[in-house]
């Protein structure tokens, strides 16, 4: 028999104005299994929850009814508050008579009576509520950050900081992502490199970061806290141990003439190398697709002479296995190439290039040495024409978005160039003008006034090769449309921004969700920008949206911070409110068929399969299981569930069914 | 003798007649028997939709319902603006069938939607291309640029032909005649259509940059595959040599034609007599006649790789 | 003679309707009190058999209601939720039941307005339909005995 106390608030007018605050304790009081009943004016108060306290324990009750505001505003209060009088928690539930009756209804019996049915549905539910505890999930406190760019190397240093440790993935031979290839970055002009290396050396040095390069994420298991994931180091045919880095190898290698991926194709690179000079880890790799040794089994020249004997030829790919507590991801992006315009020539112009590929002709250290050369000719272009919004903004095409840092590099761009080519006409044709941050604006001002670049409003619609020049037509829309030809050596697109390749399948491995374009998905485009919708993987940098640097850095902090939340317990406490199997004595051991129709809905890939056994090892049955650390409580399954095998705390089949039974019947 | 369905359309009866004869001969070449849609009219072309869309729908509807009545499944449609209209009626109809039957009861026809509606170049592909290297007997052996005009190509996602910047189907294709088909910049560039009566000037100016760069790439022949492209190109030459301030001589052939010389048709059954500006291609010296199959990467409608 | 008063009952999703819910009440925007509100966690939860239940103890109309396509708080209940209710429809024509008795709708948590207007209507439309009947003919539920609810 219940013992159910129910306690009706009035809230001081705001619902004794319309409802009879009084009659309404007195009538539910008289519901069988109310012990006790009352009405009070602010239960929410100090005198109002200790009312509700020495109620409990004075009455015994085992279950608790607060008539009063929504449950969205003060459950938790309450629910504290018979905790403290030695009651689980879960045996209290409110009933909201405010926002749903007191303060939706005119004064008269019929509010009264509503606010009456809503107490006793509460009531009849509470009878069928069973005491829960808080779920606790160990934490491995170890993070796992994929991907090091700059965001990646941000988020491994602050977690690691933290004194936690990291494991660094990253797919190149070397960390330092884009920002490694920019020349200066915007808008203070700094040289990127040299803000960059440091943090580099920083996370190879750091006691806390296990760095693994040449490396790619090839499996990931386990939840929250408890992930499993299987790393495969690529085989970079060197013994690391034994490599001192001296380089000896890159300069006598004889395959010289491979397009450089760091150079985007401008520069060349031998098959056994270094990607730059202040890569880190800076021990070469040998690209097997390309090696003499590895095509015709002949050359081995690199091995003849290392100092240190450290060619491994036979060397295979090596997989190590970690455990994690969170996963940080940070892939970055990449840029469209110049072969996805077809009215610029459909890339066959060696002088039209992408913005990555200015990068390089302005770094000093790159293919030019800093010099802008034509990659066509080598010679200086005495015009160059930067086209905003390549690809970007354009819904013909199918990429809609705006990637947010084109116009800043394009000022930036023209200015770099107006400083090496002093006599150099720089032209930027432009849809909108977008630089919202810190000093963005002035910046370009700068570009457009003292470096004298023509900002000319209005799109290219056509590049073509003529006697060794390329016309540009556009049009210029200030003047009203009038159409512009200019006769350029240069042209360099402004290419849109898109999820780097193998995001995709990236995102499946991992289980987080991404949208249309691949970026990965945050859970909240508001207020969870840094997290995902798969509890313990957090996002930071450009792999959820194209972003500048202070965004990237913003954001692997904040993923950082929420690592290190995670990580300042031992346990996770959750929300018990989640689905369970039901499971039974044997034979039968579940109302569960084993038809996993719940793990195919799941969101958050809560369900697993359990292999029932018999005493010899051999498997009868597998049965739905619902990892309590990862569900969330939706309540897809249950409704889903053809044998109602599967229910959920707190809002179970029979909780619903008592509720709508109590509702219509009085 | 394979029989193929044919709609002229109201230019290949009058102003482009080498148009029709150059197609009728090499069709014959290749024992393909044009069959003329009866009854057939007027396509509408640009007059129509833009006055009066029903007006615009009907007209082709009407032509492929009389094709579909004499059980006809493939028409090779020569004039690109007619394959256009034709095109887009189509589609426009199969998207919408309430409009269709509105149609239906304007033309007073059973319309099906079936037709197959080939340009010259897919007619070409599909019924002569795999046999056209046997019987070249005179290669094309000439510096062509391929012009493709407006039509044939946009709009790209209703036509789904060739590549809509840089088209590559008739360059493949006169490059199995002999032909040395040149990269050049203005292949889908507008000639200025229509304003030919009204605009002269416009299409003096716009038909004269595209010859202008087809000739600084030393073009020696224009090929097009439309009526109002020749016409542009060919007729309105004084006014083009008045613009540019110079007299280009270079001829505006048919695909047709250059397909028909190559097979050893004679200049005048393919009406190379008709053309306002003289067609005076030099003799080359003779070659093998195998012509050597250049093997091209891009043929497809456009993809686009990121 | 007294106008029929419907009885609804409105099943919400925690995480849109019943805050939208809220937000009306806050904004103290009046609507029918014909409608008492059952909270779930996501509209994903309901399946048919809630739906009949409430039905089966006489209820005139329902209401399902849950965040907007997209907008999930769990990423796809509501598509669920819709997917379910596509069907269902198709049921309960068989059953004889009004289809128009339930109405399925998306109330985000900001759109305390249009809560208002999705109870006004459906009550209005309810009414017009007139009181359900037909679950007195169907085997009262084992819970549910001549005592009132049982207390187990």
């Amino acid at each position: 028999m219940s013992r159910i106390g129910v306690f009706v608030c009035h809230c001081g007018e705001n619902i004794s104005g319309t409802v009879d605050c009084e009659k309404v304790a007195r009538i539910t009081g008289e519901l069988k299994g109310v012990e006790f009943s009352t009405d009070y004016k602010y239960m929410c108060s100090d005198p109002g929850q200790t009312l509700l306290k020495e109620a409990i324990k004075e009455h015994k009750l085992d279950g608790v009814v607060v008539a009063a505001c929504s449950p969205r505003m003060h459950e938790p209060t309450f629910r504290k508050a018979t905790a403290e009088a030695g009651l689980n928690p879960f045996l209290c539930e409110m009933a909201n008579i405010r926002e749903h009756c007191s303060w939706v209804h005119p004064k008269d019996d019929l509010t009264t009576e509503k606010a009456q049915d809503l107490v006793r549905v509460m009531v009849e539910k509470v009878k069928k509520n069973k005491a829960l505890n808080s779920i606790k999930v160990p934490v491995t406190k170890t993070a796992l950050v994929v991907g090091g760019g700059i965001a990646g190397i941000q988020a491994a240093l602050d977690i690691a900081n933290c004194g936690h440790k990291v494991v660094m993935v990253e797919r190149q031979p070397s960390i330092g992502g884009h920002m490694s290839q920019l020349s200066e970055t915007f808008p203070t002009l700094d040289c990127s490199q040299c803000i960059l290396t440091p943090r580099m050396v920083e996370v190879a040095q750091h006691p806390n970061i296990t760095l693994y390069t040449y490396a790619e994420v090839e499996s990931v298991d386990g939840f929250i806290g408890n992930f499993k994931v299987k790393i495969r180091k690529k085989s970079k045919s060197i013994d690391e141990d034994l490599c001192t880095g001296c380089g000896l190898c890159t300069t006598k290698c004889p395959q010289k003439k491979i397009p450089n991926e760091f150079e985007r194709g401008l520069g060349l690179r031998p098959a056994i190398y270094v990607p730059f000079p202040q890569a880190v880890p800076n021990k070469p790799v040998i690209d097997r697709e390309n090696c003499t040794y590895y095509i015709k089994g002949k050359c081995k020249v690199c091995e003849i002479v290392c100092p240190t004997k450290a060619i491994r030829f036979d060397q295979e790919d090596e997989i190590v296995e970690i455990e994690a507590g969170a996963i940080v991801m940070a892939t970055g992006f990449d840029v469209l190439k110049t072969n996805y315009f077809p009215e610029y020539g459909y890339g066959k112009y060696k002088d039209v290039i992408d913005g990555l590929a200015f990068e390089r002709l302005a770094s000093a250290s790159g293919p030019t040495q800093g010099e802008i050369r034509r990659p066509s000719d080598g010679q200086i272009p005495k015009k160059i024409v930067f086209v905003a919004c390549a690809g970007s903004r354009d819904p013909a095409k199918g990429i809609e978005y705006c990637s947010k840092i084109c116009c800043m590099y394009t000022a930036k761009h023209a200015m770099l160039y107006k400083h090496k080519v002093h006599d150099g006409i720089p032209y930027v044709f432009y849809m909108d003008i977008r630089a919202g941050g810190k000093n963005y604006e002035e910046f370009v001002r700068r570009t457009i006034v003292e470096d004298e670049t023509k900002y000319i409003r209005g799109r290219v619609s056509t590049i073509y090769e003529k006697n060794g020049t390329l016309i540009v037509k556009g049009a210029d829309t200030l003047m009203g449309g009038i159409p512009i030809e200019i006769e350029a050596d240069m042209v360099v697109l402004a290419t849109a921004g898109v999820a780097n390749h193998g995001a995709e399948e990236l995102a499946q491995t991992v289980h987080i969700s991404y949208d249309p374009y691949k970026f990965f998905a945050e859970a909240h485009p508001k207020l969870k920008p840094v997290e995902t919708n798969t509890a313990g993987i957090f996002l930071a940098g450009a792999c959820q949206a194209p972003k500048d640097i202070p965004e990237s850095v913003a954001a692997a902090s904040g993923a950082a911070v929420k690592v290190a939340a995670l990580f300042s317990n031992d346990q996770l406490t959750r929300d018990p409110l989640v689905a369970v199997v039901n499971r039974s004595a044997p034979p039968v051991y579940s109302q569960c068929v084993g038809c996993f129709l719940c793990q195919s809905v799941c969101p958050y890939q809560a369900i697993e399969r359990e292999e029932i056994k018999n005493r010899n090892g051999e498997v009868i049955k597998t049965l739905a299981r619902v990892n309590e650390g990862l569900c969330q409580g939706c309540g897809t399954c249950v409704a889903l569930c053809r044998t109602k095998a599967i229910d959920i705390h707190g809002y179970s089949n029979q909780q619903v069914y008592t509720e709508i039974m109590a509702l219509l019947n009085d | 003798m394979i029989k193929v369905g044919f709609y002229p359309g109201c230019s290949m009866k009058g102003g482009a007649r080498e148009y029709q004869e150059s197609v009728t001969a090499l069709a014959k070449v290749f024992d393909i028997e044009l069959v003329e849609v009866p009854d057939w009219n007027c396509c509408g072309a640009t007059a129509a939709h833009n006055l009066n869309k029903e007006l615009s729908l009907s007209l082709p509807a009407r032509i492929m319902a009389l094709a579909e009545k004499e059980g006809i499944t493939d028409i090779v449609v020569p004039c690109a603006a007619c394959y256009n209209r034709l095109s887009v009626t189509q589609h426009e109809l199969a998207e919408d069938p309430s409009l269709t039957v509105k149609v239906a009861s304007i033309i007073e026809l059973k319309y099906e939607g079936t037709t197959n509606i080939l340009n010259i170049i897919q007619f070409i592909d599909k019924y002569i291309t795999d046999r056209l290297a046997e019987k070249v007997v005179k290669p094309f052996d000439y510096k062509t640029a391929c012009y493709y005009g407006c039509l044939l190509v946009r709009p790209h996602s209703i036509l789904k032909f060739d590549r809509v910047e840089d088209p590559q189907s008739m360059d493949v294709l006169v490059r199995k005649a002999g032909a040395n088909a040149i990269d050049w910049a203005f292949k889908t560039e507008c000639c200025g259509a229509g304003m030919s009566v009204s605009r002269t000037d416009t299409v003096a100016r716009l038909s004269g940059n595209i010859l202008k760069d087809a000739v600084d790439r030393e073009a020696e022949v224009v090929v097009v595959a439309c009526p109002m492209c020749h016409s542009n190109l060919d007729m309105r030459r004084p006014e083009i040599n008045k613009f540019l301030e110079k007299k280009i001589d270079v001829p505006v052939l048919y695909i047709s034609q250059v397909l028909g010389l190559a097979v050893g048709i004679d200049a005048k059954t393919l009406g190379l007599n008709r053309h306002m500006t003289a067609v005076n291609l030099p003799e080359k010296p003779a070659k093998d006649t195998a012509v050597a199959d250049v093997p091209q990467k891009v043929v497809n409608t456009q993809k686009t790789e990121v | 003679m007294q106008e029929f008063e419907p009885k609804i009952v409105a099943f919400v999703c925690n995480w849109c309707t019943y805050a939208g819910a809220d937000l009306t009440g806050t904004s103290r925007t009046k609507y029918a009190a014909n409608v008492k509100i059952i909270r779930f966690p996501c509209t994903g939860r309901i399946d048919f058999m809630i739906l009949m239940k409430a039905f089966e103890n006489g209820a005139d109309g329902i209401i399902v209601s849950g965040c907007h396509p997209n907008d999930c708080h769990y990423s796809t209940g509501n598509f669920h939720a819709r997917r379910r209710w596509i069907v269902f429809r198709n049921l309960l024509n068989f059953t004889g039941i009004d289809v128009e008795r339930i109405q399925f709708s998306w109330v985000s948590a900001a759109e305390g307005f249009k809560w208002a207007d999705v109870v006004n209507n459906t009550v209005k439309k309810v009414r017009e339909i007139g009181p359900y009947e037909n679950y007195k003919n169907i085997a009262v539920s084992t819970l549910f005995n001549e005592e009132g609810i049982s207390d187990e």
